[in-house]
């Protein structure tokens, strides 16, 4: 396959060693974006973005434009960026605080302007000390020149824009989690109904929550027309997204590609992307974060579309796509996947609180050649307490859908190596050790 | 809570059809139509969490069913909701199955085991045999939050309910979750115990064993407890409690949920204080407050020494009988029920014809003041727009009230205007802070009500007025023209202040705001009750003066005082004088609760006479020619009033110790003695006699008390208040054993006297009896503070040197010890700093004492806590420089450092 010659919409700069200076920004068509939305009304920046159809690129893959229609009523009180990207595999926000924090900073601005709020907040994953140093350069530029701060270009409008960094929690990645540790709470998601940001969000008022490369998005699709990005990819699923690619494969890292153009087989195996499985071949991938139900080899065909994945069973999720090849002891696979879900569990719901650790205990002692022929029952019907019916979308007994998350891995490695599970418990040790 | 509303909403509950308040939440409603939903995390008095997901149930919505907590949601109109399919079923249970994970199988030794939701829930639908084959988690077990509670973190099921009670109920945020996962646990934070008032709650709510409380640890099991409804005289809020003992001794309280008083919620002191009943009788001093008084004594050859009852009741009446009336008197009275006060009013006032009788020791308010002014209840309080507190701390002074009020503020429906003078328990929430230095009630007051010319006055203060124009313009906003919806906390915020000062700011605030109503926060036990039956100079029982008395009392009463008698501090001054030459002294403590040291010392010493009547020893016992024995708080019955005038029921849990009597029986010997008969042949007896001539207790019969109707206790005078059944409120609140709610109670089937209930309590000029009329207000002179002295405010502390706390060992070591509290500004003045100690120099005396910064004490004052001994020592330390006979008390300070 080729590539298709889809312009690199947020990566641009990421080519340059110096993508995160000022004077790379500047030089490279930095704050273009921002400038003419800012000679155009908020609506018809707001049109722009609907026209785009742009997709959240958190993880749920809601459009913008319409998160920020369901506000279009109320006053929005506060525009929040979630940069608490924790997620195993998961590393694409990583790359765009690091590389190119101005072009962010433009996004947010644009969408301050569109939804005429005033106050922004940029929740950054603690871990990230490079990305938070940049992103707060990037803001301390853009109020040195008069591209944050009061009457932006003599615009009028004035953004202030504070940078928050997360004390090392999984949980503040959910939304809602993330509204009360901004609050200065303990990170607890909140219950909804009612508390969607939308309705009742940072200290009560309405609030937009939008991703971070949702946010990087903006300028580009302001400066070039929705339309333009609403004709790359097909579908539902326009313009381009970053696919961070991991395991098992010769070239893991962030690409940048045209949505649906390109399947999962060519993200894995074309020369110029991930180069191949260099022991073996596939045995099984994570299509969109380690909460998505897995996919097979037959399955590598899929094109990396929202819906295309979804139709599938699983989802494209935060775009992170983990490759395991044939070596891969698929019991220690899930149990991993599990202890991570396990430690970062909130603990405020019991299913998943107890849940998670028991799940993890009982995959502990699975691979370790431990386990009796119930824990397969045992582990399924768990997983069933905590998303009933273990469909996807999942349901769930729980507030949020950390929980329901837990069971994706367990019920793919079930479903598909039950063998492996049982050389487990036969031979009493890990036949992969 | 969801906020009350008449409007309705109906939805379908498991397929038939049930109206719910609009806002409730699925599983109140539910409750209230007979299915109950399993929960361990909610809890009625406090706001959804929705954590434990044990009350999942099915509700459909728009893309087919889904689990809700119904803690949480609302019931909605047209909703349905199931709460008995298969998919509830199995959600539930394994929610159950989660919980019971790691939670240890340690039932046959822990304190819950017998009455825990847990065990219930798992009984009842849990599975037979753990899944579980994994190591539990492990740790210590226990640790101690605070020096009362304890916590099992191996029990603890996360439900959260303890630190949402410490956060939420009682703004002390003060233990929170740590960690992650099947991780969190309760924590405290570093260098912080859990020290509060009302760490005792968390472990009533707790729904496992995890939090214990070290009066109750391994004392007994539920199922051998016995219980009986009481209410606690801890203090004048009355809250209702359940009184549980084991082998005659009493092992532990719980509070018990009524809508009108306390929501289910205790103090610590309220809680624990039972502890004293418990001490050996014998084994401390006569002076000592641990030493239970079992027995008869009468001074012989300059000893006490143990008689028979006849003996001492001999002893006794004879110095009464052969004193001439004005030459007796009585002091104290707040400890007793209202059948003990009716009792001993009826010997003194009407046998033996004195009128010197003071239920209050000099530390009170007038009490033609207290009963005339228009009262309000605690719900109307917690109710109303604006609060006005005049008061001492109520957190030190009535704990469960302050959570009443505090809750209106905290949730921004009302407005308190806190005028205290002191550090205040509503620092955090009031609206509007004018703290008004001792003398200057009047004045804060009148600027208050919108006298400008009292503005200029507080000004001439050498620090200029401690508030400023926007926060007296903001105040009078809130108050308005006439008052309504103003309530008023009106009590005595320093004791080193004369009374009169804040008994004029009252008359003031009810002459500018008539639509008013007050709360007198009059703290001590039964006082409220003791003043209804006429425990005070000029009064007869039922709110009347002595003129205005039922003439039908004559049937009880063989004489009748002609003169007007003598207030404590007056009578003290007699005794020292030679004028009173037989003092009975009813339960009170004159060298710790009377505010003037000297004069008790040279009244106790003086060769009048006392007859203690006494439930534990005291330096008033040990100087007593007669002491009499009596049952007090959980070995008696009767009744007692609170301070909103509510009558609740005393249980008697437990047989008073040794030969001790209930006063009631001792007053009946005694009047026998002296010639006369008192028709008292039972406590019903007693009450019933209250119910006749107490005008203000009319119809307040046993039969009306032991109904259904009035087991949250009933507002006298009858009709100011509608009576009502009592609510359920949260079933696994006193957990395993039955109910406490309906315990020796049926229906009221007799007529109440006074028909109609007013809509509010404003209404005591209503009332069909003439009360006591309200004091004219005198003219006081603003007192000029001296340039160089700082004012003397001194408040009451809940943990302090009296009987209650220093009976009970577990609350005695959590009293601290006195300190000078000033302003920065002051300590700078003077040049010195937190931690050194100072000299303070009153009129009457001087002290050295430990200072300390403290930012909510006004400039200018300095406060030192009543009742509170210095580190290591057991005295009043503050006494060394009060002095009843002036009107307010300046010192002036050095360092000493």
């Amino acid at each position: 396959m080729s590539l298709t010659d889809a312009p690199k919409i947020i990566t641009a700069r990421a080519q340059y060693d110096d993508s995160h200076t000022l004077e790379r920004f500047l030089a490279t068509g930095g704050n273009d974006g921002l400038k003419k939305a800012l000679t155009m009304t908020p609506e018809a920046v707001q049109a722009e973005v609907d026209a785009a159809s742009l997709l959240g690129r958190g993880g749920a893959g809601f459009p913008a434009g319409r998160k920020w229609a369901m506000l279009r009523k109320a006053d929005v009180s506060y525009l929040v960026v979630n940069g608490d990207e924790s997620e195993p595999a998961t590393f694409k926000d990583h790359l765009l605080v690091e590389r190119d924090a101005h072009q962010l900073v433009e996004g947010v601005t644009i969408a301050s302007y569109a939804l005429q709020v005033n106050q922004a907040f940029i929740f950054l994953r603690g871990e990230f000390a490079l990305g938070l140093e940049r992103v707060q350069e990037a803001i301390n530029d853009a109020y040195k020149t008069g591209a944050l701060g009061t009457n932006i270009f003599g615009s009028g409008f004035s953004l202030d824009i504070v940078v928050h960094p997360g004390a090392g929690a999984y949980i503040c990645g959910e939304e809602t989690a993330l509204l009360e540790a901004l609050e200065g709470k303990r990170g607890y998601p909140r219950i909804k109904p009612p508390f969607f940001p939308a309705a009742i969000g940072l200290y009560g008022e309405p609030t937009v929550v939008n991703n971070v490369e949702t946010m990087s998005n903006l300028p580009w699709i302001v400066l070039n027309g929705g339309a333009a990005f609403a004709a790359l990819g097909a579908g539902r699923s326009t313009g381009t997204r970053l696919f961070a690619l991991s395991g098992h494969v010769r070239n893991p890292g962030v690409y940048e590609l045209e949505m649906v153009k390109h399947t999962f087989r060519d993200l894995i195996f074309s020369p110029e992307l991930g180069g191949g499985v260099p022991n073996g071949d596939v045995k099984a991938i994570i299509p969109g974060g380690v909460s998505a139900p897995w996919f097979y080899p037959e399955q590598l065909d899929i094109p990396l579309g929202q819906d295309e994945v979804a139709e599938q069973g699983s989802m494209l999720g935060s775009g992170s796509i983990v490759v395991m090849d044939t070596n891969t002891c698929m019991v220690r696979a899930a149990w991993r996947i599990t202890k991570f879900f396990s430690r970062e569990s909130c603990g405020q719901c019991t299913p998943c609180r107890e849940g998670s650790g028991w799940l993890e205990r009982v995959l502990w002692r699975l691979e370790n050649g431990q386990g009796r022929m119930e824990d397969l029952d045992l582990l399924l019907d768990l997983c069933d307490n905590i998303a009933p019916g273990l469909g996807w979308p999942p349901q769930q007994t729980t507030i949020c859908v950390l929980g329901p998350s837990i069971p994706s891995s367990i019920h793919s490695a079930i479903s598909r190596f039950r063998d492996e599970f049982l050389a487990h418990i036969t031979q009493g040790k890990c036949p992969h050790a | 809570m969801p906020e009350s509303t008449n409007e309705t909403v109906t939805f379908t509950l498991d397929g038939r059809e049930v109206v719910a308040k609009k806002g409730e939440a699925i599983i109140a409603a539910a409750e209230r139509a007979g299915t109950y939903i399993p929960r361990f995390c909610y809890h009625p008095r406090m706001e959804a969490s929705g954590n434990c997901r044990m009350c999942l149930v099915e509700v459909e919505g728009p893309r087919g069913s889904t689990l809700m907590p119904s803690c949480f949601v609302a019931a909605g109109e047209g909703m349905n909701v199931c709460t008995n399919s298969d998919k509830v079923k199995k959600a539930q249970d394994g929610v159950l199955e989660f919980l019971l994970s790691n939670h240890p199988l340690d039932c046959p030794v822990c304190d819950k085991g017998g009455e825990c939701p847990l065990q219930d829930q798992t009984l009842l639908h849990g599975p037979g045999e753990t899944r579980f084959v994994e190591e539990k988690r492990h740790y210590e077990k226990p640790i101690a939050l605070s020096e009362l509670v304890l916590l099992d973190r191996e029990r603890c099921i996360q439900c959260g309910r303890c630190t949402r009670f410490a956060d939420e109920i009682a703004g002390e945020p003060l233990i929170d979750f740590a960690g992650r996962g099947d991780r969190v646990e309760v924590s405290t934070f570093p260098g912080e115990p859990f020290s509060s008032y009302y760490s005792g709650n968390t472990v009533q709510i707790c729904p496992v064993g995890a939090l214990t409380a070290t009066p109750y640890r391994f004392a007994a099991r539920p199922w051998d407890l016995d219980q009986v409804e009481s209410t606690c005289t801890g203090c004048a809020t009355g809250c209702r409690v359940a009184v549980q003992s084991s082998q005659g001794r009493v092992t532990r309280l719980l509070g018990v949920d009524t809508d009108t008083v306390n929501h289910g919620w205790l103090c610590d002191k309220g809680r624990f204080a039972f502890e004293g009943l418990n001490a050996d009788g014998d084994d401390f001093e006569l002076s000592d407050p641990r030493r239970r008084i079992t027995s008869p004594m009468v001074r012989t050859n300059g000893e006490l020494v143990a008689v028979s009852w006849s003996e001492a009741i001999s002893r006794a009446a004879s110095l009464l009988g052969e004193t001439a009336p004005e030459s007796v008197g009585a002091i104290g009275g707040a400890s007793l029920t209202n059948e003990g006060a009716f009792a001993w009013t009826s010997l003194l006032k009407g046998v033996l014809g004195t009128d010197s009788v003071d239920a209050q020791l000099g530390d009170g308010l007038d009490p033609s003041l207290v009963l005339g002014l228009p009262r309000a209840t605690i719900n109307e309080a917690a109710d109303a727009c604006t609060l006005i507190v005049l008061s001492g701390d109520l957190r030190e002074e009535l704990p469960v009230l302050f959570l009443r009020l505090r809750a209106g503020a905290a949730t921004k429906k009302a407005s308190i205007i806190d005028l205290s003078n002191g550090s205040s328990c509503f620092d955090k929430v009031a609206a509007v802070r004018l703290p008004a230095r001792p003398g200057d009630a009047p004045q804060v007051v009148a600027a208050l009500t919108g006298d400008d010319e009292a503005m200029k006055v507080l000004a001439r203060h050498p620090e200029g007025a401690t508030f400023d124009a926007d926060a007296i313009a903001k105040a009078r906003h809130l108050v308005g023209s006439d008052g309504t919806g103003v309530v008023v906390v009106i009590g005595r915020s320093s004791l080193a202040e004369d009374a009169a000062f804040v008994e004029d700011a009252a008359l003031a605030l009810h002459q500018a705001l008539p639509k008013a109503t007050f709360l007198p926060a009059l703290r001590r036990a039964n006082v409220h009750g003791a003043l209804d039956m006429g425990m005070s100079p000029g009064l007869a029982p039922g709110r009347v003066s002595m003129e205005d008395a039922a003439s039908s009392l004559s049937a009880l009463w063989t004489k009748k005082p002609t003169s007007t008698g003598r207030t404590t501090l007056e009578q003290l001054r007699a005794m020292d004088q030679g004028a009173q030459r037989v003092t009975v002294v009813l339960g009170a403590d004159l060298g710790a609760d009377v505010p003037d040291a000297d004069l008790v010392q040279r009244a106790l010493s003086s060769d009048a006479a006392i007859i203690a009547v006494a439930g534990n020893g005291s330096t008033t016992v040990a100087a007593a020619e007669v002491v009499l024995p009596a049952a007090i708080s959980h070995e008696r019955g009767g009744t007692t009033t609170n301070l909103e005038g509510r009558v609740s029921r005393l249980g008697q849990k437990v047989v008073a110790p040794g030969d001790a009597w209930e006063d009631w029986m001792m007053v009946t010997e005694l009047a026998h003695e002296l010639g006369t008969t008192l028709p008292f042949g039972s406590l019903d007896d007693v009450t019933n006699a209250i119910a006749v001539y107490a005008p203000s207790h009319h119809g307040l019969t046993t039969s009306l008390l032991a109904s259904s109707q009035a087991s949250d206790g009933v507002v006298v005078p009858l009709g100011t208040e509608t009576l009502h059944e009592r609510k359920a409120a949260d079933p696994m609140a006193i957990p395993g054993l039955a109910s406490a709610d309906h315990i020796g109670l049926g229906a009221f089937t007799g007529s109440i006297t006074s028909e109609t209930p007013s809509e509010s309590n404003q209404g005591a000029s209503e009332v069909a009896f003439s009360q006591v009329r309200l004091p004219e207000r005198r003219a006081l002179n603003a007192v000029v503070p001296d340039g160089y002295a700082l004012r003397l405010v001194s408040g009451r502390k809940l943990y302090d040197l009296g009987t209650a706390v220093s009976a009970s060992p577990a609350l005695a070591a959590l009293a601290a010890p006195a300190v000078a509290k000033v302003n920065a500004y002051d300590l700078d003045r003077i040049g010195a700093h937190s931690g050194d100690r100072v000299r303070l120099r009153s009129q009457k005396g001087t002290m050295i004492i430990a200072v300390e910064s403290d930012a909510h004490v006004a400039r200018g004052t300095v406060a030192i806590d009543f009742n509170v001994g210095q580190a290591g020592e057991t005295t009043n330390a503050v006494l060394a420089l009060l002095d009843s006979s002036v009107a307010v008390v300046d010192v002036r300070m050095e360092s000493l450092s």
